[in-house]
């Protein structure tokens, strides 16, 4: 299969084309602060040094901190407004309560708290008030506010009360784009709404971002099948991406750990990978990142949903290296995209990691006559970022295992050879653009989470694998290879019939675009 | 009342208390973000909590000991709110036809810590500086007013529905907890309790004294620290004449959930002074006892605190993960505790451990630990 893959980083654009295992184009641009003119540079140039095969490709997969930005810094987010299911419980902690307050004055868009949710056995706290839902609705109408954010108590056990809620805000309310936190997050109330609001709020800015990506994709003349990347490691069709854009979040860290993967081969290693400013652990099961499963802030907000279990630290080819009475003090500032004009090697005046790595013989980048380094302090800093590369390593194990450990990124070279804990460490071709061939990789994801009552374990396992699999084949996977990856299941408690909650999901890889092959 | 004997906590304190009271809970009780959230949003309503010395208690005088029941994973969807933690207050004057003077928390460890300041912001009651376990304990016997033998009963529960039950009498304390915890399971797992009422008098011969005041001075200590970017878990040990037991990483976590508890064990693998050297925890909500390889060294009725080696804060049971760089620490256990009475309530037993209790401080003194 043909697909090309484009990473939008903080620092660099980098895409990749990729035929089945082999990369047959590479590309780095600066990113831009309007990212499309990135994206459309790098098509353009992917296109014209794949020729035919890129115009094969099947898939273009883009991953994006977009949005992640956008809540960062406050930027191109619409209000949205938060409908609860909870009354009489829940009462005294609103929603907004606990956000940062130019985040809130922005997203804001009304609270309403009407009677419903679940206990944890499946009961009812309270019926749903259908008649407070449609007012809520209706007072939304008035006040313009279209983002609507549900949440339900309990609801990743039960979403019936979510779903029906959202029925009728669309018959009070037409114009209304709603998020389910059932679609969202896990247990723990106002994490969940919170990332719920944060979707929400987004929904404008994914509509025009996919709208632009698309339009670059159709200007380079391509008729590959857009996908946006996702934190599970998945990607996901421009359509249900935009409607999620929390689930592309982390998809830097997460495109890189699937790039590492697929370079190296490995489906059980850590993953290290050194940027311009910053290193990211984390760790691949079955080839996919380890999921995180604590709350995570985001731009200051408590949220709690899918996101990749990574470790970062200010640590990367640009931090500054200061060498004092204190001793070796690494960063945490970095130069970041002007490491090019600023580094030693580049004719600059700061000392910075790549510098030593340089000075180290560790890497052969710009210059080494431009070094003013003593040739103790270069020994000592590689002591002390080793250390801390190590360190950062050894906190994200979750077991004594010995581990291979892949290393990528720009800033590659700063990974020790020799780490504890770690049986090899593994350095793969391409590994700077790692990132953009996770994104090519392009795994499609289905997903089911239902109750079934009555029915015998094994059968609904079975159904439930199923219907995850339609899901995978209508988003784009090839039918005959997709693969469980994710099998839960646990009885409900009180609730009548034997009712069984199961979770499945499934990925595979994009079926490939019959007519398109030269 | 003097000034002295009474003062006005500011939001500085709650955040502190906040801080304080989760380390204290030793691993359960839960987080008390929630309730902090809630305080904060009283305050910046307006309202505020007094302190009050529990010596300036009349004898006759009548407190609300209050808690909220339940687990703690439902609390993180079912949130708690202040005018439910309420309603059993004014339950049980209507049953005994008589007014409460003043509020007080059962337990100064986890979010229960942080409880009764909701409810004294609403009523106006000031919150007495004391609790009945010092800590955080899985089961309602477990309080020192238990070990003093007093009066288990009533207990008003009250849930978000319309749902009020008095237990009017109970055979002993253990039937309360029995009888009670059944009435919350029903509700959904958390509801808002008042135990049995407490005279002045009781509170200053059996209650733990000054608690809610060492929760705020533990936070500010380790806050303090922080800022000031010193070692936060020597401001805990410091703080509270601790002593550090182990320093490690968490390798494994095994839980289960019986008749409603968090049990398991965690192991540690020791790092720097430790390194080479395992330390196994088990806990039953919170943690009961401390095995350095297969030797226990630390057990209930001490408190065994369980916590972030960087920032001091509070890890409890249900958040252990593998790979957390943690500290363990022992704090000493309030006094009446380390009776024969106390030890039989919440001694190593009492959790089903067939252990003889020792003070890992007594076994320090004698030179028997590190």
């Amino acid at each position: 299969m043909i697909a090309i893959g484009i990473d939008v980083g903080g620092t660099n654009t980098d895409a990749v084309l990729l035929d089945g295992r082999e990369v047959v184009a590479t590309f780095k641009t600066p990113t831009t602060a309007d990212v499309t003119a990135g994206i459309a540079r790098a098509l353009e140039e992917v296109t014209l040094r794949g020729g035919d095969k890129a115009r094969a490709a099947a898939g273009l997969t883009i991953g994006t901190t977009h949005f992640v930005n956008a809540v960062v810094q406050r930027r191109g987010l619409n209000r949205a407004a938060a409908l609860r299911l909870c009354l009489p419980a829940c009462a005294s902690l609103t929603p907004f309560l606990d956000w940062p307050a130019d985040l809130r004055a922005v997203v804001d868009g009304g609270a309403y708290l009407v009677g419903g949710g679940f206990e944890f056995d499946g009961r009812l706290v309270a019926p749903l008030d259908e008649a407070a839902v449609a007012d809520a609705a209706r007072a939304m109408r008035r006040e313009g506010v279209t983002a609507v954010a549900v949440t339900g108590v309990f609801s990743a056990l039960s979403d019936a009360q979510e779903r029906r809620a959202a029925e009728i805000v669309r018959e009070e309310h037409p114009d209304a784009r709603i998020t389910l936190s059932g679609d969202v997050g896990r247990i723990g109330l106002l994490e969940r709404e919170n990332a719920t609001l944060l979707n929400a709020s987004l929904l404008d800015l994914a509509e025009s971002t996919a709208a632009a990506f698309d339009a670059a994709r159709a200007a380079s003349g391509l008729e590959a099948k857009l996908y946006i990347t996702q934190n599970d490691g998945t990607v996901a069709p421009v359509s249900r991406a935009q409607a999620f854009p929390v689930f592309s979040f982390a998809s830097g860290p997460t495109n890189s750990m699937r790039g590492a993967a697929f370079l190296s081969g490995l489906d059980e290693a850590a993953v290290c990978d050194v940027g311009g400013t910053t290193t990211d652990v984390g760790y691949l099961r079955r080839g996919f990142p380890r999921e995180a499963n604590n709350v995570i802030s985001v731009g200051g907000v408590r949220t709690l949903f899918r996101m990749p279990d990574v470790l970062s630290i200010a640590l990367g080819g640009g931090t500054r290296v200061v060498s004092g009475a204190d001793g070796i003090v690494l960063g945490p500032e970095s130069v970041g995209h002007q490491l090019t004009t600023q580094a030693q090697v580049f004719g600059g005046a700061t000392l910075t990691c790549t510098d030593i790595a340089v000075a180290a013989g560790l890497a052969d980048i710009g210059d080494a006559a431009g070094l003013a380094v003593e040739p103790d302090t270069v020994d000592a800093c590689v002591r002390a970022i080793h250390a801390r590369i190590a360190d950062t390593v050894d906190r994200m194990k979750t077991d004594a295992r010995e581990v291979p450990l892949i290393a990528v990124g720009g800033g590659a070279m700063l990974v020790p050879d020799a780490i504890p804990g770690i049986s090899e460490v593994r350095r793969v071709r391409h590994h700077d653009v790692a990132n953009a061939v996770g994104a090519a990789i392009a795994e499609v994801s289905g997903e089911t989470d239902r109750v079934y009552r009555d029915v015998a374990r094994e059968d609904a396992l079975e159904d439930a694998r199923a219907l995850a699999q339609a899901k995978a084949v209508e988003a784009g996977a090839a039918s005959d290879q997709v693969r469980t990856v994710e099998v839960e299941d646990f009885p409900l408690a009180y609730l009548p019939g034997n009712a069984l909650r199961v979770r499945v999901r499934v990925v595979g890889p994009l079926a490939s675009a019959g007519g398109l092959e030269p | 009342m003097s000034a002295v004997a009474r003062r006005q906590l500011d939001a500085a304190d709650m955040k502190a208390l906040a801080l304080g009271a989760w380390i204290l809970g030793t691993g359960g009780g839960g987080d008390p973000y929630h309730k902090y959230l809630n305080v904060k949003r009283l305050y910046d309503d307006g309202y505020r909590v007094d302190l009050l010395d529990p010596m300036a208690l009349a004898d006759d005088a009548m407190v609300a000991v209050l808690s909220t029941m339940g687990a703690p994973l439902v609390g993180q969807e079912r949130l708690v709110d202040p005018a439910v933690a309420l309603r059993p207050v004014r339950m049980l004057e209507a049953h005994l036809g008589r007014s409460f003077d003043a509020v007080m928390s059962v337990e100064i460890g986890g979010g229960n810590g942080m409880h009764p300041m909701m409810v004294a912001a609403l009523s106006g009651l000031p919150v007495v500086d004391a609790d009945a376990m010092g800590r955080a304990y899985p089961e309602a016997q477990m309080t020192s007013f238990a070990v003093a033998g007093l009066t288990p009963f009533p207990l008003a529960l009250a849930d978000v529905r319309d749902n009020d039950v008095i237990v009017s009498r109970a055979a002993d304390w253990k039937w309360m907890e029995r009888i009670s915890r059944k009435v919350c399971t029903e509700v959904g797992s958390t509801a808002a309790t008042c135990k049995a009422p407490r005279t002045g008098r009781e509170v200053k011969d059996h209650g733990i004294l000054y608690t809610v005041t060492k929760a705020i001075e533990l936070g500010r200590a380790v806050h303090l620290a922080r800022t000031q970017h010193r070692d936060p878990v020597e401001a805990i040990v410091d703080a509270c004449d601790g002593m550090v037991l182990f320093k490690g990483k968490v390798v494994d976590v095994e839980r289960r959930t019986t008749e409603g508890f968090l049990r398991g064990q965690a192991s540690l693998d020791g790092v720097d002074d430790d390194a080479g050297t395992e330390f196994r925890l088990m806990f039953q909500n919170e943690f009961s006892v401390g095995y350095k390889g297969d030797q226990p060294v630390v057990m209930t009725p001490d408190l065994i605190c369980v916590v972030d080696s960087v920032s001091g804060d509070g890890i409890g049971t249900d958040v252990l993960r593998y790979g957390q760089r943690v500290t363990v620490l022992a704090l000493p256990a309030p006094e009446v505790f380390l009776s024969p009475a106390g030890i039989e309530f919440v001694g190593p037993r009492a959790f089903g451990f067939d252990l003889d209790f020792e003070s890992v401080f007594d076994t320090q003194r004698s030179g028997g630990a590190r």
